[in-house]
């Protein structure tokens, strides 16, 4: 090898894993966990072919299509095919976030912070950083791939024979090694961790919705995601090994081009010209709730276009539903149980508390950016300036509280608006509109515990992340594990009016905003109280 | 006029006491050191006198305000610069400086451009991009292109150049002269000489030696370099004499204020050749205070 790009690779590699000994285990133990979990529950819940092949018919539908990948088959739904269709997708998601994460932490990350400059100032190659990254990266999706595979067939489940466990496994490890591909490339252009975190999940969304419309229109369309890739192995039905070679071969490639990059540029350099700024504030960010409002406004502005599309790519299947409903008797009995509502009317609310969970997200992240401000010290120049406390976290609350609303309309308008343009049925605009701002109480209980924690506990606050994944399962999942009531109530989600199958409860709808706002007035009464930055 | 004052200011982080027990205060127009290594609690008590921090017991005001309670009205007038300046890296320099200036109440334009080109900084630029010395300069020109009447600078110039950090001397001395009061925390010794009137060291969170450097001197006492014809056998033994070094030929040794009357009579009964002296530096103020005492403390 030559040295001058190599040298020391191994031992960086060692210390790469040093560093995550934790947080490898815990990301590649959770996958497995749920994975393994959720295959035993489909086996549970579905115990004979009559019962899976009931569910196989409600899957045949464009809005499942566009949000888990199109169903192989479906004609003989065994609990390996369910497995496949119902969670490889989502699950190869998390995981390309997994390898987004990890490989902007050892690259961009440690050079922007200097700390590669140190490591390059020793005898040590000019690759050899990136190359350690990226081999740790290799060894985790084997790792990962190995396990979940081996973990499927060991749970003896009839339809899970070996091979298709492999290639469950497999087909994760690659769709993640794709993605810390396009990550190490992203590296390369992006002077910042933030843009690259930025670029590579936009990346992972794009290839997501691309696969979505595909997988509804055109199989063209959907070759060009690789998310589309990896489902095309159609695991545990035909079990084709090689769209997941082909995923590897192009993450590969991705890699080298990478190094290539890394090879030509300077250090603490990227590809993307980073323009002159001004030299000026303007008015808007005079004053603290202006400053939270800059600090975070390109994250806020890419999850708003987010929420808008989700929403748009919901409402793009509603025209399809009711005349897919119409031919199929089964799911007729299923699914109209209220009297008085088309099929449409009946899904819209699930659809819409999907998506309010994930608008809760950017109204919980304007909080918890408080909590961040603080721990790289910069909440002391505000604070130490004529602004009282009070006056800094309510900027940050009013700037959530308004996310939470644009957020929401976005998404029930996104909804709405290409929903209506596609269907026959005439419903109004402003039906989408409320059935999406009755979320809005539930989203400021969201953000009010987060207030509550960066008041007095200020270390704890990945417990609302906690909360909102229990929140999500108990809501989306529910009706798949069947939670009694009294859980699916635990969350603030639950005690939403399902508009329009429901009537708006505005009482139901004022306790949660009362809630949400007692749970920030603690939260303001420990911010006073406590010190800043320990 | 005092302006700023600590009386028994406790601080304590669990069962470590940061700070125990620290009494400084400041006056009107006047610069006033604060020293000690790293971790002896300079920044913990400029923290509690900005209200970041909740002293666990005693008092600290500023305008005669107390400063947790009071902090923003205190804030008005007051202009902070900290060690190790933490700024957003989305954010252009000028930028953040307007917005340091806005937060604080009050805009004034040509004395920003003014600073700006005496530091020679360049606003335009992301603060991704700044070194530690940049940064600092954003923090410095923010607060001196405000109206501020105290200062409080916690080492302001770690990470300066020699030219900036005689920009920055001038800037101190400029606001000294309009009346300003100004806490500055330093471990750079030679500055806190040249611009201090008052000197606080802090060891262990303990405030062990304050008041002028005049007095603190006193205390020490000076430094005389004396070349005799004849040897001096009983120079050691004498009281008031102490760390005895030979230098070219001539001996270099500290003597007591008390006793300089005596030492000098000894002195000049040996015919001498050459004799300089010179008052402790605060180096030697302060190695002498922290020698053998162990230094510092975790903060």
């Amino acid at each position: 090898m030559d040295k001058h790009l190599f040298a020391e690779t191994g031992s960086l590699t060692r210390f790469v894993l040093r560093r995550d000994r934790l947080r490898i285990p815990i990301w590649i133990l959770a996958f497995a966990a749920s994975t393994l979990l959720i295959a035993v529950a489909f086996t549970d819940l579905y115990q004979n072919a009559q019962e899976r092949q009931a569910i196989a018919e409600t899957m045949k539908n464009p809005a499942m299509t566009a949000m888990v990948g199109p169903g192989y088959g479906l004609a003989n739904y065994t609990a390996g095919a369910m497995m496949a269709h119902q969670m490889l997708l989502m699950t190869a998601v998390v995981v390309g976030l997994m390898n987004i994460l990890l490989v902007t932490r050892h690259t961009r990350t440690d050079e922007e912070d200097g700390r590669i400059e140190m490591v390059r100032s020793l005898p040590v190659g000019r690759l050899s950083n990136l190359i350690s990254a990226l081999l740790v990266m290799v060894f985790v999706n084997i790792v990962l791939a190995l396990v979940i595979g081996a973990g499927l067939y060991a749970l003896e489940i009839e339809s899970m024979d070996l091979e298709g466990s492999l290639l469950y496994g497999a087909a994760l490890g690659a769709a993640g090694l794709l993605f810390a591909g396009i990550t190490a490339v992203f590296v390369q252009l992006s002077q910042n961790a933030r843009s690259v975190i930025g670029l590579s999940i936009g990346f992972l969304l794009l290839a997501y919705i691309v696969r979505a419309i595909g997988d509804i229109g055109s199989e063209a369309i959907a070759w060009l995601s690789p998310l589309g890739w990896i489902l095309r192995a159609e695991v545990y039905v035909n079990n084709y090994w090689w769209p997941v070679l082909l995923t590897v071969g192009v993450a590969l490639l991705l890699g080298a081009f990478a190094l290539y990059l890394n090879s030509i540029r300077d250090l603490g350099a990227g590809f993307l010209p980073s323009r002159p700024g001004k030299t000026r504030a303007s008015a808007l960010l005079t004053s603290p709730f202006g400053l939270a409002f800059r600090l975070q406004r390109t994250g806020m502005l890419a999850w708003a276009a987010g929420l808008f599309l989700i929403g748009a790519s919901y409402g793009s299947v509603l025209g399809d539903l009711e005349s897919f409903f119409a031919d199929v008797d089964i799911m007729q009995e299923m699914l109209v149980q209220t009297e008085g509502f088309s099929l449409t009317e009946q899904f819209i609310p699930m659809l819409m508390s999907v998506m309010a969970i994930i608008a809760a997200i950017p109204a919980i992240m304007v909080v918890l950016k408080l909590k961040g401000e603080e721990r790289s010290e910069r909440v002391e120049h505000v604070l130490g300036r004529a602004v009282s406390r009070n006056r800094l976290l309510g900027s940050y609350c009013l700037l959530s509280f308004i996310v939470g609303f644009v957020m929401l309309s976005l998404a029930g308008l996104g909804l709405g608006g290409v929903g209506l343009s596609v269907m026959e049925e005439e419903l109004a605009l402003s039906m989408f509109f409320s059935a999406a701002l009755a979320y809005l109480p539930a989203i400021l209980i969201m953000a009010g515990i987060a207030v509550l924690l960066v008041g007095w506990a200020p270390k704890l606050t990945g417990f609302i992340w906690l909360y909102l994944a229990f929140s999500f399962i108990v809501v989306y999942l529910g009706g798949l594990f069947q939670f009694p009531e009294w859980v699916v109530e635990l969350s603030p989600f639950g005690h939403v009016p399902r508009i329009p199958i429901e009537s708006a409860n505005y009482m139901n709808l004022a306790v949660l905003t009362g809630a949400a706002a007692v749970l920030a007035a603690l939260g303001f009464v420990g911010y006073n109280k406590r010190d800043i930055g320990r | 006029m005092t302006i700023l004052q600590t009386k028994g200011l406790i601080k304590k982080f669990g069962d470590f006491a940061a700070l125990d027990g620290v009494d400084i205060e400041v006056e009107k127009g006047e610069i006033y050191g604060f020293i000690g290594p790293n971790g002896a609690g300079k920044s913990t008590t400029i923290r509690v006198l900005l209200g970041i921090l909740k002293a666990t017991e005693g008092q600290a005001t500023i305008f005669g305000k107390d400063a947790w309670k009071d902090a923003v009205d205190i804030h008005k007038r007051v202009a902070y610069v900290p060690g190790d300046v933490s700024l957003w890296p989305n954010l252009t320099g000028g930028e953040v400086i307007d917005l340091f200036v806005k937060l604080r109440g009050g805009n004034n334009k040509s004395r920003r451009d003014e600073l700006i080109r005496k530091f020679d900084l360049d606003p335009g630029k992301k603060c991704r991009t700044y070194s530690k010395g940049n940064r600092q300069k954003v923090a410095l020109v923010a607060a001196f292109s405000s109206d501020a009447d105290l200062y409080i600078l916690d080492e302001p110039t770690s990470g300066l150049d020699p030219l900036m950090e005689r920009v920055f001397q001038e800037c101190v001395l400029e606001a000294k002269a309009q009346g300003k009061s100004i806490l500055l925390s330093s471990h750079i010794l030679s500055e806190v000489e040249k611009l201090c009137d008052k000197v606080a060291i802090i060891r262990q969170g303990k405030i062990i030696e304050k008041g002028t450097l005049r007095e603190l001197r006193h205390l020490t006492g000076t430094v005389l370099l004396v070349e005799t014809k004849q040897p001096m056998p009983q120079l050691s033994k004498m009281k008031g004499v102490a760390g005895i070094e030979e230098k070219d030929g001539a001996l270099s040794f500290q003597v007591d204020a008390d006793e300089l009357d005596n030492v000098i009579r000894y002195i000049s009964g040996f015919g001498i050749v050459r004799m300089e002296s010179a008052p402790p530096t605060l180096e030697e103020l302060f190695m002498r205070h922290y020698e053998g005492a162990g230094v510092g403390g975790e903060s």
